[in-house]
């Protein structure tokens, strides 16, 4: 036997061992001696629930590790007519649709329940009734202005600032960079606990968490690969990518952002705050900041401009319309971890160039300041949008 | 503060969608609540039909266990009843099973039914999984009382009084936990008729129940006789100027308060049915737990009448029912 074949064979065994043992499990009924009788338990997560009038249709995810049966339909606390499709037993990793004919109450909170045949309840609470959102030209006028007044226009107002940065000496420009990386730490954190706080809801068996980890990390390690060589030569070229490493970071975040604002206004989670808009803008300003800080010191043509502009804030208005039209809490928490994950790159980009630029010296009074001044900046324009 | 910061987006939203509107764009459908509702807006009720409950709802309501009866040396009736404890699943409401304990398989137990004075003696053997006993209401001694002689998984015994005084009564078990072992359906009517007979009338129980499926210490589904809707999918023939006499028995847990209303008429209420002359006539009458009635009530035209519990709630949960009022039962 050639020795390649021997490493082959040699690796395989383990897993054709497994195989067997699995197949003894599967068939012997090892598995009903191991669960003692007990029932088995049925999970069902809601995955989107929109409105037409008098009409709720929900999205359900069997992310159990048994199959369930949808027995019953109730709408605040009522048994309701209903039709569930494809069928009402829905298996692992499964998916039904359920139609509840309901006179549901524009402005109004309402509850679903669905039984299942062992008697188990999973209920959905729609906070804000309002009808979803038909595909059409009105939606996505509707989703684009949301996507152009969360996202493209505060980034478009901050890249303003580039004029004004070239006459600042290198000092004062670490410290930018310094407070664009502070900003960058304060979106990072906020995507990763948005993303942990939507992985909860995410159906157990696609096991929401990991992919958080999966998500952020890979696309750290995925970037950091990827841009290894345009980051390794050295001044205009090298500032270049990081602003534009800078604006695909910040993004992707924004696109994770969008989806949430669209999933929000079109599931009926949104309530009004008018005035919200105008510190939410100041918030966001800062990011166009950030995105020039690194090419300051160069000349940027305004198409470059508006190519960095259109790469941090236009995917608020794709996130915007996906968010609209097909939110789920997995793809949510993918798109917001994949935002973590180009963020912590970004900053790991912004030390690099900032270490060769001062021989390793990295912290000086106005980096650490910047660092800080970037957090405090975001914490203060947030109180606005807080309120 | 993070958090606070997407929960602002999701507030701001709307007021962008607002700025939209303003600039010419306009969201479909923010103004849902039309005066012509483009679908059919459905109704309350199950879907489906129930086919395992252990009971028919219709037979049960009109069947009386009058048990076997003999002569006591004495001269006295002695009605003799077989109760078994038994664990058994039954069908709530339509494809929604509750893991039950029953008194002979079924929930309610059978309706037992005695005339003041009998000796009535119940056998009882419990082929559950959990000690169980039988406490019925009504005046015994107190080895009697199905409270302290608690009967284990496999064990028997002799349940032995006179039937007093006449009225509604009830029988359920008194194990510990005592919510747990009525709540999972170890309940039944017990029916003392008094010496004189009543008038001649259509005769029917209702034992009013609910049933926590999830276990969470709150109903899920209610019923007349534990079937949901049974009623109402299949309506109970009553026919025209018949009296019709209804023993009603509350079992009800975690709820305080039940009720009974009947539409398009007034009924005579005899408190717990202890009484020859009537108490009350209304159309809505107020249980507590345990509590029960005996009501009698004619109806004088023909037609659909609803009867359901005032509690809204129990009455789109499963609780109600019809009577179909015809000029002559086929």
């Amino acid at each position: 036997m050639s020795s390649p074949v021997r490493a082959w064979l040699l690796g395989l065994l383990p897993v054709a061992l497994l195989a067997l043992l699995a197949a003894v499990v599967v068939t012997t009924g090892l598995e009903d001696f191991l669960r003692r009788g007990v029932p088995p338990v049925e999970v069902l997560t809601f995955d989107r629930v929109t409105l037409a009038p008098n009409a709720i249709r929900a999205e359900l995810v069997n992310g159990g590790p048994n199959p369930a049966t949808v027995a019953q339909v109730m709408v605040d606390e009522a048994f309701w007519t209903f039709t569930v499709t494809p069928a009402s037993e829905v298996g692992r990793l499964g998916r039904a649709t359920v139609e509840i004919p309901y006179p549901w109450v524009r402005g109004e909170a309402h509850e679903i329940k669905v039984l299942t045949s062992s008697g188990l309840t999973f209920s959905h609470t729609i906070e804000v009734a309002a009808e979803t959102p038909q595909l059409g030209l009105p939606f996505f006028a509707a989703f684009t202005a949301i996507g152009l007044y969360v996202g493209v226009i505060p980034v478009a107002v901050g890249l303003l600032w580039f004029p004004f940065l070239r006459y600042l000496e290198r000092r004062w420009i670490h410290f930018a960079l310094a407070l664009t990386a502070g900003l960058l730490v304060f979106l990072g954190v906020d995507a990763l606990h948005e993303a942990l706080e939507t992985a909860g809801r995410v159906a157990g068996a696609f096991q929401g968490t990991a992919v958080v980890l999966v998500g952020a990390l890979g696309t750290l390690l995925g970037l950091q690969v990827a841009s290894r060589r345009r980051l390794g030569v050295e001044g205009v070229e090298r500032r270049r990518a990081v602003a534009y490493l800078i604006a695909l970071g910040i993004g992707l975040h924004n696109l994770g952002e969008g989806l949430a604002i669209g999933a929000a206004y079109s599931l009926g989670e949104a309530t009004l705050g008018a005035f919200l808009i105008v510190g939410f803008m100041l918030h966001n300003a800062t990011e166009g900041l950030g995105i020039v800080a690194p090419i300051a010191q160069d000349r940027a043509s305004i198409p470059t401009l508006v190519r960095l502009g259109l790469l941090a804030g236009g995917p608020t208005v794709i996130g915007a319309w996906v968010g609209g039209l097909a939110y789920s809490p997995l793809y949510a928490t993918l798109f917001l971890s994949v935002g973590v994950g180009a963020i912590a790159q970004v900053v790991f980009a912004l030390h690099r160039m900032v270490a060769q630029e001062t021989d390793g010296a990295v912290w000086t009074p106005y980096t650490a300041g910047g660092v800080l001044a970037g957090l405090l900046v975001m914490y203060a324009t947030g109180l606005l949008v807080a309120a | 503060m993070a958090l606070n910061r997407r929960e602002a987006i999701k507030r701001s939203a709307l007021s962008v969608a607002g700025l939209a509107a303003v600039g010419g764009a306009q969201v479909r459908g923010s103004n849902v609540q039309s005066s012509h509702p483009s679908h059919d807006p459905g109704i309350a009720g199950a879907v489906g039909e129930v086919t395992d409950a252990g009971i028919d709802p219709h037979a049960f309501l009109e069947t009386f266990d009058h048990g076997a009866v003999s002569r006591s040396p004495s001269d006295q009736v002695v009605r003799a009843f077989e109760i078994h404890a038994i664990d058994r699943e039954i069908e709530v409401a339509p494809g929604v099973f509750y893991p039950a304990w029953t008194y002979n398989g079924q929930v309610p137990g059978p309706t037992l039914r005695a005339t003041e004075g009998d000796l009535v003696r119940v056998n009882f053997t419990n082929l559950g999984t959990h000690p169980h006993t039988i406490h019925f209401h009504g005046i015994h001694a107190a080895r009697m009382d199905g409270v302290f002689e608690v009967v284990g998984p496999g064990q028997s015994f002799v349940y032995e009084f006179t039937a007093r005084p006449f009225g509604v009564h009830l029988y359920h078990c008194h194990s510990v936990p005592l919510k747990k072992h009525i709540a999972k359906g170890l309940y039944g009517a017990f029916i003392v008729d008094p010496r004189s007979a009543r008038p001649a009338a259509r005769e029917m129980v209702m034992v009013l129940n609910g049933f926590d499926t999830n276990f969470d210490s709150e109903n899920e589904v209610y019923a007349a006789n534990t079937v949901a809707f049974a009623y109402q999918r299949k309506p109970i023939t009553v026919r025209r100027g018949e009296l019709q006499r209804l023993y009603l028995v509350n079992v009800l847990e975690f709820d305080l308060v039940n009720s009974m209303h009947l539409h398009g008429n007034f009924f005579h209420v005899y408190r717990t049915g202890t009484a020859l002359q009537p108490h009350d006539y209304t159309d809505t009458l107020m249980m507590c737990q345990g509590e029960r009635h005996m009501i009698e009530f004619t109806y004088d035209d023909p037609g659909m009448f609803m009867f359901h519990a005032h509690q809204s709630e129990f009455t789109e949960l499963g609780w109600m029912g019809m009577f179909n009022v015809v000029e002559a039962v086929a």
